[in-house]
């Protein structure tokens, strides 16, 4: 049984209403299939608007998809929407709060919709807060007063308060400094190996998808382009009497995409 | 490293759920204590002037019933309460949708009527307390209570009146589901057409003929009715109940049909990617 397993998933977007003549549809996820193993880190590459965050959002019930089926270890999602729900956890780029209410009144208010008693499980959060570089003190200080960096850590802690076996990344240290970013990536390794968690993580860090994914999957356009171990992927397209150590991730998602990762993705507008 | 006490599926983890949003609400609320003094004033304010409708026109020498002017406050009570309850459940999917949370709340593994009836307790509540204490402030600001008042019944219909409040809630809180620019303020119109025609401050039989049609199947109008009985009259709880018990009924609609349209509204949302902010 797979953690994750997308069959031939679709989704486009149209924006204006049906019956007007200049209404554009757009796909912003195309036929796309992978697996991702238990305890497995799958990385999820592409350029602005390639359609990851898309992929995930069905991958959390967020959003409907057109056609193809989605498993969550084993559980059809259309099927068992509540059970799939039960096994994942998502951090979104934009860490979503309310702004008003302090860390820890976000975190309880999180826990107990996973049946977790807030109050008994104070420490533990606070464990998961300091892991990440965030002391106590700041548990009770009002979200709004707090960076984007600290709100990402507390997304992240939010998301692992449940231990949930899938682990949904959607570019987890986006906006972090280099010192949060590697306190955050260390934790992840550690939830990892302690929980023999599954983790799909979107990121345009080159390095920490090197550093962290086990196989990555490099995605254009809404489809999925190649997927492989780093190894795989540089093995498809070396060029003859190239050295294999010089050709970083960045310069393989170039030559499998035709796109530098830092590009705007252009509109697959039909 | 770490490791959590998750308790398990099932109605105990629903009821615990119910609670994280009747704690969150709380605590929102208690974020804008100021806010809620400014607005009780402004309440207490409205209700007064409604009052005084009642008190001009009886110096206007318009031979008027005495009770005429708890007749019109508990008009606005009433309507104040219903209100608060709309209010309530469409804010709290407006604050959602503009935080960015409603994601984090629609892919927790509880079921929809949790999550709305953890709103909907809060709200209930909520409107309890503000009408109470609005209702307190003007007797003590007229120096006159209501000497034949069944307080006890007064409550059966409203608790009876909140389920059916509730259910209609539910069909508001869609609008800002799909938009939470204007859904909000379109819930308005909903409560203009209850103000209409449950008969609030005048009796049913004030509208023409065709609206009073409407009147039957607005919970208002007997929650109106109940109330005015309990409190003007004096009737008792014996009295109250087949009110009560049309009220209940018309929860038993009003409640699955209000939870059918939201799902129906959550499920275009998802199709649609309505949910996203950003990101
Ligand atoms: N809810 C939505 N409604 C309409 N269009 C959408 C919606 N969500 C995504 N899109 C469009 O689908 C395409 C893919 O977007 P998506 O957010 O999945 O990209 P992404 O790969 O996550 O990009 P980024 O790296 O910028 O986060 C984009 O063109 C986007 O505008
Ligand atoms: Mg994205």
């Amino acid at each position: 049984m797979f953690a994750i397993e997308c069959h031939e998933v679709s989704k486009s977007f149209s924006d204006g209403f049906w019956w007007s003549k200049n209404r554009k549809v757009l796909k912003a996820v195309d036929k796309v299939s992978f697996q991702v193993a238990k305890g497995e880190v799958f990385g999820l590459l592409g350029t602005n608007g390639s359609g990851k965050s898309t992929l995930i959002r069905m991958l959390s019930t967020l959003l409907l998809p057109d056609s193809g089926t989605i498993r969550i270890m084993g559980l059809n999602i259309a099927e068992h929407p509540m059970a799939v729900r039960e096994q994942i956890n998502r951090v979104s780029v934009e860490a979503a709060f309310f702004k008003k209410l302090s860390a820890w009144e976000n975190l309880s208010y999180s826990a107990r919709l996973y049946g977790i008693h807030p109050g008994r499980n104070r420490e533990r959060i606070a464990e998961i807060l300091k892991r990440l570089g965030l002391p106590e003190n700041k548990l009770d200080e009002s979200i709004e007063d707090m960076s984007r960096g600290m709100q990402q850590k507390v997304a992240i802690a939010r998301a692992l308060i449940a231990v949930p076996p899938v682990l949904l990344l959607d570019e987890p240290t986006t906006g972090l400094d280099p010192v949060s970013k590697r306190e955050v990536r260390s934790f992840i390794k550690e939830v990892r190996q302690d929980h023999a968690t599954s983790i799909l993580l979107t990121t345009h860090d080159m390095q920490e998808a090197e550093d962290l994914c086990d196989r990555i999957a490099v995605m254009s356009d809404g489809r999925l382009v190649q997927v492989g171990t780093l190894d795989t992927l540089r093995n498809l397209v070396l060029k003859p009497a190239e050295d294999k150590n010089t050709l970083g991730l960045e310069e393989i998602f170039f030559r499998l995409t035709g796109k530098s990762i830092y590009e705007e993705g252009m509109s697959h507008v039909s | 490293m770490f490791h959590s006490r998750r308790l398990k599926i099932g109605g105990m983890r629903e009821l615990y759920a119910v609670m994280a949003f009747v704690e969150r609400q709380f605590n929102l609320c208690k974020r804008y204590l100021g806010w809620e003094i400014v607005f009780l004033f402004y309440t207490v304010i409205n209700t007064l002037t409604i009052a005084f409708i009642a008190v001009g026109m009886q110096k206007q020498g318009h031979a008027i019933n005495p009770d005429y002017v708890f007749y019109l406050v508990i008009g606005a009570l009433m309507w104040g309460f219903l209100g608060i309850i709309f209010h309530e459940i469409s804010n709290s999917i407006t604050w959602e949708r503009w935080e960015g949370t409603i994601e984090q709340t629609f892919m927790a593994p509880i079921q929809r009527l949790t999550h709305l009836g953890g709103v909907c307790s809060f709200a209930v509540l909520y409107g309890l307390l503000r009408t109470i204490i609005v209702l307190v402030a003007i007797t003590c600001f007229f120096g006159m209570g209501l000497p034949k008042a069944n307080y006890a019944g007064a409550f059966l219909i409203l608790g009876a009146a909140s389920l059916s409040f509730v259910g209609l809630g539910l069909m508001a809180a869609i609008l800002p589901l799909l938009s939470p620019e204007k859904g909000s303020q379109a819930t308005h119109i909903m409560e203009g057409v209850l103000l209409l025609v449950s008969g609030i401050y005048y009796p049913v039989t004030a509208l023409p003929e065709w609206l009073q049609g409407f009147a039957v199947i607005s919970p208002a109008t007997y929650a109106l009715d109940g109330v005015r009985k309990a409190l003007l009259e004096g009737a008792t709880v014996s009295e109250l109940l087949p009110t009560a018990a049309i009220l209940v009924l018309m929860s038993l609609v009003f409640i699955p049909l209000g939870l059918g349209i939201f799902h129906l509204a959550e499920t275009y949302a998802k199709r649609a990617g309505l949910l996203k902010r950003n990101g």
